[in-house]
């Protein structure tokens, strides 16, 4: 299985961000994004994920394979760990979640409220939710913020067994993860000069 | 898709989830009503099916803002547009819980509260079923106002006002039904029409509501 990137194009606020972004992923591989704030690295994911249209280019193989996770978790206050867990695995036609609370280490919180979680449990809770998403490519927008060393050493297991398992991750973060599969992609080439396209979106839509 | 409405229910009546705000609002408007017209039981009973639709719709529109919005927060809808789920099925599912927990405690509340209004014998009947038609498209249509204004911060004014209009012709035949109940006029015309509102708006509303939404998760 491939997800292959050909010469993406993405912009935010109709003003675009990077241009030509292309890169080919395999199974087992690992993606990691780098660029200063504000470079485009939520967009460019946002757009891989298929949450909102490229001004140019291809993303081939995204289709239903992604587990999408960014700063806000789709966590509700009000039920319980198990509850946010059992209905995500239920949307994506899973059933298992022990799995995923071992992973993580929330068998000992299964039954409180997300909302009385730490900002790290929360955290963990939500990407928790990727291995119960049975999806191959995870597609994780600064998967680390809020979590402890310990917790980001949980993590990058996680992320190491489901490349192992024939997963795919692509993920924007500026910390070391220590993952051996993964390969570096600095988008600071790929910046789009701004004054050339302005406002070409609204003339394609007219 | 179930486990998103037993989800959907679930919160809503969970500490802090909102059920009920509707019905106690329709509930305070109705038994103000009486006090603010007097004690005319003859024009009480005259007026009580169109106060009786115009409390239910307003009960409607008051939860219409917490629809969408606490979804979009948390980032639950960006998750759910990638999710395997069809994203209008997923909000035709939002509007089956918004209406199971907004829409139908209004309809069994009504001949409770149509007894405060001297509502005549033989309109109870087609109240509730006017009510049971209609409130479906209260649900799908204000599932399509929430959609629309979901990015706004505190956009329940610009939700009320792009919806009411929406609402009118399930008002219009809604209380036309209950009136003629109340009178032992024929209900077969507006009823009949009711039905059709809801039954389109069923259909065609998570359409629009999907596009409108994926427009605005951009």
């Amino acid at each position: 299985m491939t997800l292959a990137v050909t010469n993406l194009t993405i912009a935010r606020g109709g003003l675009p961000v990077l241009a030509d972004v292309s890169f080919v992923l395999e199974t087992g591989q690992a993606l990691i994004l780098r660029g200063p704030n504000g470079v485009g690295k939520t967009t460019l994911l946002r757009t891989i994920a298929g949450l909102q249209p490229s001004l140019n280019g291809t993303v081939a193989g995204a289709q239903d394979q992604i587990a999408y996770a960014a700063h806000s978790d789709g966590l509700k206050a009000m039920l319980s760990v198990t509850e946010n867990l059992t209905f995500w695995a239920e949307v994506f036609g899973q059933s298992d979640i022990s799995h995923a609370l071992k992973a993580f280490e929330l068998e000992n919180l299964s039954d409180r409220l997300a909302g009385t979680l730490s900002a790290g449990q929360k955290r963990r809770l939500g990407l928790a939710r990727l291995l119960v998403t049975g999806r191959p490519i995870w597609v994780l927008d600064e998967p680390t913020v809020s979590l402890d060393t310990a917790s980001v050493t949980m993590f990058a297991a996680a992320v190491v067994a489901h490349l192992n398992s024939g997963g795919m991750a692509l993920i924007a973060t500026h910390i070391d993860l220590g993952i051996e599969q993964a390969s570096l992609l600095d988008l600071t080439p790929f910046i789009a000069l701004n004054d050339v396209a302005m406002g070409s979106s609204d003339e394609e839509f007219l | 898709m179930k486990a998103l409405l037993i989800r959907d229910i679930r919160l809503a009546v969970r500490a802090g989830g909102g059920f009920g705000l509707g019905l106690a609002f329709f509930l305070i408007v109705i038994v103000m009503v009486p006090f603010a017209v007097g004690a005319d039981t003859e024009l009480l009973s005259k007026i009580a099916p169109g106060v009786l639709w115009i409390g239910a719709l307003l009960a409607c529109l008051l939860s219409l803002d917490r629809l969408l919005a606490l979804d979009f927060e948390d980032g639950t809808l960006d998750l759910l547009a990638t999710a395997p789920l069809p994203f209008e099925a997923a909000l035709s599912v939002k509007s089956l819980a918004h209406w199971i927990t907004t829409g139908l405690p209004l309809v069994i509340a009504a001949p409770v509260l149509g007894v405060l209004m001297n509502l005549p014998t033989q309109c109870y009947g087609w109240l509730v079923l006017s009510l049971l038609l209609g409130t479906p498209a209260l649900s799908v249509i204000g599932t399509f106002g929430a959609a629309l204004t979901v990015g706004i911060k505190r956009g329940g004014l610009l939700l009320s006002l792009l919806v009411l209009p929406l609402y009118v012709p399930t008002l219009i035949f809604g209380a036309e039904s209950a009136r003629r109940g109340a009178v032992g006029a024929d209900v077969s015309t507006p009823m009949l029409l009711l039905a059709g509102i809801s039954a389109a708006a069923i259909a065609l509303m998570p359409f629009a509501s999907a596009a409108v939404l994926k427009v605005n998760l951009r």
